[in-house]
């Protein structure tokens, strides 16, 4: 039995501990915002948080996170970042199919709790991991700024 | 056909609709509307898309596959518009399958594809919507004793002019389920538009950024179980013996399933799937670990030494053949015998995998006497029907419950997923949820055809076209996939498009079509489908004529184009925007192509840098579009900024090889697709218009190859003439 804390909720989970977190999240608490791509950590549909960091969950054992903070796309709009970030997303009306997004939306968070206002470059680099078969990436650059503003503005006022 | 086409019109949109759709029953998406039909109340339904019950619930049919492209506001903004209602006061119910009630006009199949959507419903859903509100408002004026001229609708309601009196949508649907359908309903001038024409947040978007957009993979029925399948490695192999002992030893793990190949034809439709197992289990985590275990013994059958070498031999052996004509006009060899310059040119385009984000995925639940299914399908009516044959019942005992795709691309055209997960829902009694491994959905796609093109033309002295001869080889998507549209002859419509109407004048013109099927590898539409082919090899060619007639790529377009003012439009505006006569320097180049597909005009303007190793690094990219009406301008332009990265993408690095019959690739490792750091400023310029609405989804891929290719021909001099460019790169490298 492995104790999960996630998005403020504890979840106790009986399933063997090498069980990638993206299945223990999608199948076995049925929160399915968290997308299954590739299953080799090469397209990050799967991104989520643990200890606020950016993971790839279908190569993140169970037993590796078990008391560990979790915070998946459910939870990320209840913080700034990911209030600002999924505000933008709207404005700019980013998703196409959408199936990517809750990743793309998660990596961006984690960028931006490590750099407040990240360059150009800084945002490629950091969302690199990210695909979109929609190719939605010009959008995606033009929102993560608008979220880097508004959250400014917001702490001006 | 025109029987069946005017009888559906009726069904979908004239008088006999009332009665018929509110006997048909609501789709379960929305289970107010479901409860509000079944107590019997008073509900509104006058044609298949509309439905308004007492309480102004008001629900609009969408009969497309929402796959990102977004059908479900722009073809809402279309009914709601005539219907003056705002997109805050509907919801969506994504229609049923029903071939009758949701044939698409153009394609004449419940159908998602080949860009039509906005096509086919522009006139069809706005009369819809128009005649909901005039009967509405019959229904108020009645009430009211006084002449329907003197009321006005808005926002759901319908008001006296007069005494401001207003009454809800709702409180009259009773009254106006009874009013006659206007057979010619009064449809608004672009002047009074509230909704097409703007922007309004897609209606699927919320969903869609806080993870509750259900996908048909993020499906969970009580009692459901999880299952993973691998087919056949070789194309045609059998499945000889199974040793699953490792599998159900794995915890979490109920059940491993033989499914034996077979063939389906639905409505001339034909799939074959080959030999393949599946495992169901708990979790998919646990269903995958058993299909790692698990020992299958494969016959690797016929096709177990076959390898591109096979296949591109066979395309250039049947080029050699004549072809059937798919147009002439002139004499193209007597033309070619007095030219002064002859230019050839051989194109290979490489097999392609759709590689949408959501991997191939169908819940199924065979029960007893029904069976119901939960997927994103663009063939509603279909798909119902291979779950009928699957699973022994009528197709009246199939409910299909159609949710967002999480990417198609074409890839949901096919019914593979469907059947398999039907079949192994029969096996195993139990609601299950198949989920392709990405292995899986790549190995055991159905691939876009590999084509090999043949191109002659001749100049005169002048460097003025004389001839243009071009023979396209290759799979009959068709042929597979709608028989009924294949010309009597066996001509294939979908492989010639786009090369036989291009908005060029030629004076002798001679296009032809081999059909050279490849062994066993099933082919199938993708982005863009013929157009895409076609426009890649035709735009290239004519840019290859333009240098040698030492003329500049833009320049001799436009001396094709003087009969064509709206693809003239669209040159020149690509040529300002992207500021084409400005100098670049050495290993930069830009290039142009155009593109007249789906009604809709589009030149493309992409801007390179080649490194001294060969690489490409895309600099920009400004497209020019005429698509006539824009029902909503933002997804207009996401469409085109999309699709064109997806077609650059796939230009630069896809293809899907076989070697010893197998499919060499598997993940996105190894079939790569652009990513963030590799994406350049795409601009988008919209051509204001008020001509019928050309289609958008697959417009930017057409043209995304054909621009890139000779943008590299500009910056190197290398003319790329097979797909993808990574192949070149050894040409492409700096000379010393």
């Amino acid at each position: 039995m492995a104790r999960l804390q996630i998005n403020g909720a504890t979840h106790e989970v009986d399933v063997p501990d090498d069980m990638p977190l993206l299945w223990v999240l999608r199948d076995v608490i049925g929160l399915t915002g968290t997308k299954f791509g590739c299953g080799i950590a090469q397209c990050g549909a799967c991104t989520a948080h643990v200890d606020g960091k950016a993971v790839r969950t279908c190569v993140t054992r169970l037993g590796t996170v078990a008391d560990r903070v979790v915070m998946t796309i459910e939870g990320i709009g209840a913080t700034p970042h990911g209030r600002a970030l999924q505000n933008a997303w709207l404005m700019i009306q980013v998703p196409q199919c959408g199936y990517c997004q809750p990743g793309q939306i998660m990596s961006a968070a984690a960028l931006l709790s490590e750099i407040e206002s990240p360059s150009d470059a800084q945002i490629d680099a950091a969302m690199a991991g990210n695909i979109c078969r929609c190719c939605t990436y010009v959008r995606i650059r033009k929102a993560i700024k608008l979220a880097v503003s508004s959250q400014a503005t917001a702490k001006r006022t | 056909m025109n029987a069946r086409v005017s009888r559906r019109h009726i069904l979908r949109t004239g008088a006999a609709g009332a009665t018929l759709v509110l006997g048909f029953g609501l789709y379960q998406m929305r289970p107010a509307s479901a409860e509000a039909s079944s107590a019997g109340l008073a509900l509104f339904a006058p044609n298949a898309f509309i439905r308004i019950d007492s309480e102004d619930r008001i629900s609009l049919v969408i009969d497309k596959c929402e796959v990102g492209q977004g059908v479900y506001t722009s073809l809402s903004m279309l009914l709601a518009e005539e219907l003056d209602v705002g997109l805050d006061q509907v919801a969506i119910e994504p229609a049923p399958p029903d071939e009758q009630l949701y044939a698409d006009p153009i394609l004449h199949l419940q159908a998602t594809g080949n860009s039509t959507s906005v096509r086919s419903s522009w006139m069809e859903l706005r009369r819809a919507g128009a005649a909901a509100r005039q009967m509405l408002i019959a229904a108020a004026a009645a009430e009211w004793r006084v002449d329907p001229s003197r009321c006005r609708t808005e926002r759901a309601s319908v008001l006296d002019n007069g005494t401001q009196r207003r009454l809800g949508y709702g409180s009259l649907a009773a009254t106006a389920a009874q009013q006659p359908v206007p057979q010619n309903p009064r449809l608004k001038q672009p002047e009074q538009f509230k909704l097409i024409g703007k922007s309004p947040l897609r209606v699927d978007l919320p969903g869609k950024v806080d993870g509750t957009a259900q996908y048909g993979i993020d499906v969970r029925l009580p009692g459901m179980l999880f299952a993973t399948v691998a087919s056949s490695p070789t194309f045609g192999g059998k499945l000889d013996s199974l040793d699953d002992s490792p599998t159900r030893s794995i915890k979490g793990v109920h059940h491993v399933v033989t499914i034996r190949a077979q063939e389906f034809d639905v409505g001339g439709y034909k799939l074959h799937l080959d030999d393949a197992v599946a495992v169901v289990a708990e979790n998919t985590w646990a269903a995958q670990q058993g299909l790692a275990a698990l020992e299958p013994a494969w016959d690797r059958g016929p096709n177990q030494h076959l390898g591109m070498d096979d296949i591109v031999h066979a395309l250039e052996a049947a080029s050699e053949r004549g072809g059937l004509v798919a147009r002439h006009e002139g004499d193209v060899d007597k033309a070619l015998s007095t030219a002064a310059t002859r230019l050839e040119a051989r194109n290979y385009m490489p097999f392609l995998a759709h590689a949408a984000m959501e991997p191939l995925s169908c819940v199924a639940d065979v029960r007893g006497d029904n069976c119901e299914i939960w997927t994103a399908t663009q063939v509603q009516a279909r798909a119902q029907e291979i779950a009928a044959q699957l699973a022994g019942l009528p197709p009246e005992k199939v409910t299909v419950h159609n949710l967002f795709s999480g990417g198609a691309f074409g890839r949901r055209l096919e019914l593979d997923g469907v059947a398999l997960a039907v079949a192994i829902s029969k096996q195993v009694g139990a609601p299950v949820k198949l989920v392709f491994t990405r292995e899986q959905d790549i190995r055991h796609d159905l691939y876009r055809p590999f084509y090999h093109d043949r191109l002659r033309a001749g100049l005169d002295a002048n460097g003025k076209l004389l001839a243009w001869h071009h023979r396209i080889v290759g799979s009959s998507i068709f042929a597979r996939w709608a028989p009924q549209a294949m010309r009597s002859d066996g001509l294939d419509p979908d492989a010639v498009d786009g090369a036989i109407q291009m908005p060029y004048a030629f004076p002798n013109l001679l296009v032809e079509y081999v059909r050279e099927e490849p062994p066993a590898i099933p082919t199938a539409f993708w982005r863009g489908v013929g157009d895409t082919h076609n426009a890649w090899v035709i735009e290239s060619f004519v840019d290859e004529i333009a240098a040698v007639a030492k003329q500049d790529p833009i320049q001799f377009r436009r001396g094709l184009l003087s009969h064509a003012p709206r693809a003239l439009a669209v040159i020149n505006l690509a040529a300002e925007k992207s500021r084409w006569d400005k100098i670049l320097p050495p290993r930069s180049g830009r290039g142009i192509a155009l593109a007249y597909v789906f009604d809709t005009y589009l030149a493309t303007v992409v801007e390179v840098t080649l490194s001294d190793a060969g690489l490409v690094t895309l600099q920009r990219v400004v497209c020019a579009v005429d698509c006539g009406s824009i029902v909503h301008p933002d997804t207009a332009i996401a469409q085109i900024e999309g699709g064109t990265l997806f077609g650059l993408s796939a230009a630069l690095w896809n293809e899907v090889t076989l070697r010893n019959g197998r499919v060499e690739q598997s993940n996105f490792n190894d079939y790569r697709t652009i990513r963030i750091d590799e994406t350049p400023e795409v601009e988008v310029h919209l051509v204001p218009s008020r001509e019928t609405p050309g289609g958008l989804g697959e417009t930017g891929t057409v043209a995304a190859a054909p621009a890139l290719t000779n943008a590299i021909f500009a910056a190197s001099g290398y003319r790329v003439r097979q797909l993808p460019i990574i192949k070149s790169i050894e040409g492409l490298k700096r000379r010393a």
